[in-house]
């Protein structure tokens, strides 16, 4: 089980408030992605959940129980931590064995268990070595080992891919999904990367300034983008802005338009302007495109487009793939803003 | 880069510094077992005539000598215990957030500010004196005899009066390698259910280790030539009961002028010096590495 709800939960470091008001409920078997630029209280608030920092205001529940002043080793919570926080001095082995071994197991329960956990994550053939003499994905492997041992009701993730290379940072992602789907637990992950949240979440909780600005499945935020806030922060690359000259029957302030939604035409189109970069990749290309207004947008083209540097194009986007955000940035319903419009 | 060239003229350019640290050295240590070959006594100048290991015969038969070895063995290992026991307890004290951490860190530091010689005159005057010292205030206080500290238990006593003064160099060594630990790493094990004393035997002990060594280390070399606090307060004495090799030197050599007795003494110090550093590197210097 590892159900866990926040209720009005806030932390404040002195007078700063770095974590406001928040309400979310995880439920039992939810893969929840907390994503936010640094510094927005993501890694703050799973460490709250831990049990690592102090709450200030408001409750924790884990599996419908107040665990707001629980010490961490009584949450039943495993946590993964950025620097995977191995005992250097101890061999793989111990280190899986350490929080079995502070439950008083056996020393044959521990073994199995051991074993078990090495056979999931491939790491029988290091039991024996140091964690010193691992490299990144080894050690990463490690520490979720030593989470998944102890059978916790939930895990937390604090940003556990950071530290790895590119590569191994999407087989490692793979390796937790796949960890999630067969071990069917909670699992709370923090992470200042979109693409790592849109690809492993259940849910998405993208967090701004101390507040959670949407939850969500990862095509809904996607689609569906609350605010501009959201509408910038999630896909890669970013959405594009323009501001739009603001009427009296029209609320609409900003308008946003994904670089896969804007279609290149040589001859007549909504924006005018000047290729500037392009970077190929092979399976597609991005245009940076200067339009007249001065306002650059990305363009998400095909892989062999032949366009190039200083280019005169034009750029489309059907109506309903744009989005309107009003003075505030929120949101505007699409039907309303086209009315107007 | 370094070229063949540029290294040779380094070399060309590091040799007068080391032949004279070379002589500095070697020069001393040769005059020293020169005359510990020799009947060389202050009170017969002019009479040095060779008599080969009769210097050393007599050093290592006398008594003296055995009853110093172990006085010496006494004072570095309990000197080190109290050190590290003391170190290790005061280190994680210091590293909790308290008010004012800053200043008390400076003020455990002062101790080690305190010449060996003041410091053993504080310690015999004002607080180990049996008539005068604060400790004698406090037994007659709550209704006890006075201890007559260099008289009753002299080695303890200098024991006590070192370990003061070593003391806050072990605790800002531990200080420092305790804040270098990864705080993650106690969280983690917060998390996995370690409680505080078990925090500290596998976690915090073990992220020491390598510290410890080196107070150790660096200690025992130290310890093994401790002086002035036993000039300052016993004198060697009762007997020889607080007399470590050191001491037993200098009486050797400057109390009873017997320069060559005192050499070989000397080359027996050199000798024991070594052996216990061979000692202590085999049994701990494996820490040291990686």
């Amino acid at each position: 089980m590892g159900s866990i709800t926040l209720k009005q939960v806030t932390k404040s470091f002195g007078k700063v408030n770095v974590i406001k008001p928040i309400d979310l409920e995880i439920k039992d078997g939810e893969f929840i992605v907390f994503v936010g630029p640094s510094g927005c209280g993501k890694s703050t608030l799973l460490r709250m959940i831990a049990g690592l920092e102090d709450t200030t205001s408001g409750t924790i529940e884990i599996d419908g129980k107040d665990a707001t002043d629980t010490p961490p080793s009584k949450r039943g919570l495993a946590m993964v931590f950025q620097s995977y926080a191995l005992y250097p001095h101890m061999s793989v082995r111990n280190n899986i064995a350490f929080p079995l071994k502070q439950a008083k197991m056996s020393p044959e329960e521990i073994e199995t268990k051991i074993a078990n956990a090495a056979k999931i994550l491939n790491l029988d053939t290091y039991l024996d070595r140091k964690p010193g003499q691992l490299s990144g994905g080894q050690r990463q492997r490690v520490a979720i080992g030593r989470a998944i041992v102890r059978q916790p009701s939930a895990f937390l993730f604090d940003e556990p891919l950071s530290n790895l290379d590119a590569s191994l940072r999407v087989n490692m992602r793979l390796e937790i999904s796949e960890l999630h789907k067969s071990l069917a637990t909670t699992m709370v992950y923090v992470t200042h990367d979109q693409v790592e949240a849109m690809t492993m979440a259940d849910r998405i909780a993208v967090f701004n300034a101390g507040i959670i600005e949407q939850v969500g499945t990862p095509l809904e935020l996607y689609n569906k983008p609350v605010n501009q806030f959201v509408a910038g922060f999630i896909g890669s690359p970013k959405m594009n802005f323009m501001n739009v000259k603001s009427a009296d029957n029209n609320p609409t302030a900003t308008i946003g338009v994904r670089p896969e939604h804007l279609v290149i035409s040589k001859d007549s189109g909504m924006w005018h302007g000047t290729v500037g970069v392009i970077e190929h990749l092979g399976s597609e290309t991005f245009l940076h495109v200067h339009i007249e207004s001065g306002d650059t947008l990305t363009v998400r083209a095909d892989g062999n487009c032949d366009i190039q540097y200083g280019d005169k194009v034009y750029l489309n986007a059907s109506p309903d793939k744009v989005l309107h955000f009003d003075a505030n940035g929120l949101t505007l319903p699409l039907e309303a803003a086209l009315k107007t419009a | 880069m370094a070229t063949t060239n540029s290294r040779s003229l380094a070399r060309l350019m590091l040799f007068p510094s080391v032949l004279l640290l070379l002589a500095w050295m070697i020069v001393p240590l040769c005059m020293t077992l020169y005359f510990s070959f020799l009947d060389y006594n202050l009170l017969t100048p002019g009479n040095d005539e060779f008599i080969g290991f009769v210097n050393y015969e007599f050093f290592l038969t006398d008594p003296a000598f055995i009853e110093s070895f172990f006085n010496t063995l006494l004072l570095v290992t309990g000197v080190l215990f109290i050190t590290l026991v003391g170190g290790i307890g005061l280190a994680v004290l210091l590293d909790q957030a308290i008010w004012g951490r800053n200043y008390v860190r400076i003020m455990v530091l002062a101790p080690f500010f305190v010449m060996p010689t003041v410091s053993a005159l504080v310690w015999k005057n004002m607080l180990m004196n049996p008539v005068n010292g604060l400790f004698a205030h406090f037994a007659t206080w709550i209704g006890v005899d006075p201890i007559d500290f260099f008289a009753q238990m002299p080695l303890f006593s200098i024991i006590i009066i070192v370990s003061w003064q070593w003391l806050p160099f072990a605790a800002l060594i531990l200080l420092t390698a305790i804040q270098s630990l990864d705080r993650e790493q106690l969280e983690a094990a917060d998390l996995d259910g370690a409680g505080p004393i078990s925090k500290f035997l596998y976690i915090v002990l073990p992220h020491l280790s390598r510290a410890i060594t080196a107070v150790i280390l660096i200690e025992t070399i130290f310890l093994l030539s401790i002086f002035a606090e036993i000039l300052v307060t016993t004198s060697g004495g009762p007997g020889y009961a607080s007399t470590n090799i050191t001491y037993l030197i200098y009486t050797q050599s400057l109390l009873q002028f017997d320069v060559g007795g005192g050499s070989a003494g000397g080359i027996v110090a050199v000798i024991l010096a070594n052996i216990v550093s061979i000692f202590l590197m085999r049994l701990i210097g494996k820490n040291l590495e990686g």
